[in-house]
């Protein structure tokens, strides 16, 4: 039950100290690295990231959602061909889903031009792809369940009753 | 020649809490612990069914005591969440927030002479409420050492016997003090055995961090002398909205709904189709909302008793209660604690017998401004203790 609770508050903000999340549970201090140490160890944590808007940054970043589709033999499964374009820095993201397509991939660049070159040339070329449409992202609204608008101001008086 | 004032409305002391507004607006880093109002919107299902109303042109009056369609999910939700049976024809009213209720609860039953006792420290309107209606106030201070339970004792020796009807607020705003059905049932006999109607405001219920709320109805021979309040500001995060709603026996609901149809006609429309929704889909939000405040809850005790200052462990509302240093009165450690770390709370007089030395803490407020703000406090303890 505790492991569900940090994990919880760790999904709202990884940045609680475990000082603050001993304090907002029932746990001792030392109880929650403990739990943290397990949840890592397990693989059930695989790492903690900050969730950027680009958008407010000078430098340019450029994402896409590509749709990917396959073809297997009996060579080859899912896993080996997401095993291959997992492993490239550019893929941020690979899921295999369901619907009209097999994966979907997020790739991150510098340039339009360059996420462009590393589709054609790296992913688009990969035997068993048959087709790849790649979506990129204009405007990002909410990531990682953080909502991106200019938030909401506390328009309640500083007393009530 | 200038208007005369009534003598009752000239009794009433104005809020004590006007000079505080004026210190806060001082400085633009306040963070305020002050707020007795959720700081999360009301649930997104419900605000859309408001809008839909009214862009279906739903704006009349509604019946004098609120849409029917509500009135039954009232019913179904008190009698699912807290044992409470009462009937929508006769035995409910909705209100324009549970405050309207209260008062008009006060007007239906309070003749001039009249005592009303109240357990203190609670809620601000009812004193004022007991004089507007032309009743006597009689406070019952509840202790710290007690948890702010209202106790059988602690009515005896404050004259409660002889009172007409009795106010109480569990779970406690300011305090966060609940009370159980075991520590309700002495004050249910007090009740029965010296014939006092109970005013029962229960706008907290849902947020009860310890076991289920209980409702002083629910127990035996309750029923026919109480009054229920509650409403739809906290839990459901619709303080704005204004609508609350009272539950009793129909002989008062009727004389309530007399005072009411004369006045307010009925509450806000908009609200009510907010109302109705909420009580249809927003239950996972409201489960939601409750996990957030447990959290800041044990967060805020935690830092206070890090901090060193005394607090008991509150187990309802938004609030805690902690006791203010010595050599401090309440007003004191506001004010400085407002001047020199912008940081707002509200003294414990402010809400009665037994609020002095302590000071209101709300954590409606997210966990980053809360971490904050009790750094501030700590500083200044470090400082001045």
């Amino acid at each position: 039950m505790s492991e569900r609770e940090v994990l919880e508050l760790l999904r709202e903000n990884a940045r609680y100290s475990t000082a603050d999340i001993a304090r907002m549970t029932d746990l001792e201090e030392d109880e929650v690295a403990a739990v943290i140490d397990d949840l890592e160890a397990a693989g059930v944590v695989r790492g903690y990231q900050a969730v950027v808007d680009w958008d407010e940054l000078e430098t340019e970043r450029v994402r896409a959602e590509v749709e990917l589709n396959v073809r297997l033999d009996r060579e080859t499964g899912y896993d080996d061909i997401a095993e291959r374009l997992a492993r490239f820095p550019e893929v941020k993201a690979l899921r295999l889903v369901s619907g009209d397509y097999d994966f979907d991939m997020e790739v991150e660049g510098d340039s339009i031009r360059e996420v462009s070159q590393f589709i054609s040339e790296q992913v688009a070329p990969v035997p068993e792809i048959t087709q790849t449409v790649t979506h990129y992202v204009m405007t990002s609204y909410k990531e990682h369940g953080i909502e991106f608008g200019d938030g909401e101001d506390d328009d309640r008086l500083s007393f009530s009753p | 020649m200038p208007i005369e004032l009534s003598d009752r409305v000239q009794t009433v002391p104005p809020s004590g809490i006007r000079r505080f507004f004026e210190i806060a607006e001082e400085r633009d880093d306040v963070i305020s612990l002050g707020v007795g109002e959720p700081d999360f919107a009301t649930p997104w299902a419900a605000r859309d069914a408001a809008i839909a109303s009214l862009e279906a042109g739903k704006t009349s009056y509604t019946a004098n005591r609120g849409k029917r369609e509500l009135r039954e999910k009232i019913s179904d939700y008190v009698a699912d969440r807290f044992d409470l049976g009462y009937d929508p024809a006769e035995e409910i009213i909705t209100t324009a927030g549970a405050s309207e209720a209260v008062d008009l609860a006060f007007r239906a039953l309070v003749d001039p002479g009249d005592t009303v006792a109240i357990a203190q420290p609670s809620y601000i309107s009812y004193e004022p409420g007991v004089i507007f209606a032309g009743g006597e106030v009689l406070s019952v201070p509840t202790r710290e050492a007690d948890e702010f339970k209202l106790t059988a004792e602690g009515l005896d020796v404050a004259g409660a016997a002889d009172a007409d009807l009795l106010v109480l607020c569990y779970p406690n705003n300011p305090t966060g003090a609940i009370m159980s059905e075991a520590e309700l049932e002495p004050v249910a006999e007090f009740a029965r055995e010296n014939d006092l109607t109970v005013l029962s405001d229960e706008i907290y219920a849902e947020l009860t961090y310890d076991g289920e709320h209980t409702s002083i109805a629910t127990l035996e021979g309750m029923r026919e002398r109480t009054i229920v309040f509650n409403g739809f500001s906290k839990a459901h995060a619709m303080t704005g909205l204004r609508l609350g709603y009272a539950l009793g026996p129909s002989a008062a609901i009727n004389a309530m709904n007399k005072i009411h149809q004369y006045t307010m006609l009925s509450a806000p429309t908009t609200a009510q189709h907010a109302a109705i929704e909420a009580l249809d889909s927003c239950a996972n939000d409201v489960v939601e909302m409750v996990g957030q405040y447990d959290r800041r809850r044990q967060f805020v005790l935690s830092r206070f008793r890090e901090i060193g200052l005394d607090v008991f462990e509150a187990k309802g509302a938004f609030y805690c209660f902690p006791e203010v240093p010595d050599g401090w009165t309440a007003e004191e450690f506001a004010e400085d604690v407002l001047r020199e770390q912008g940081v707002a709370v509200v003294p414990g007089d402010v809400f009665g017998a037994g609020g002095e030395g302590h000071l209101r803490v709300s954590y409606a407020t997210g966990l980053g401004d809360l971490r904050k703000a009790l750094n501030r406090i700590e500083a200044f303890v470090d400082e001045h203790v």
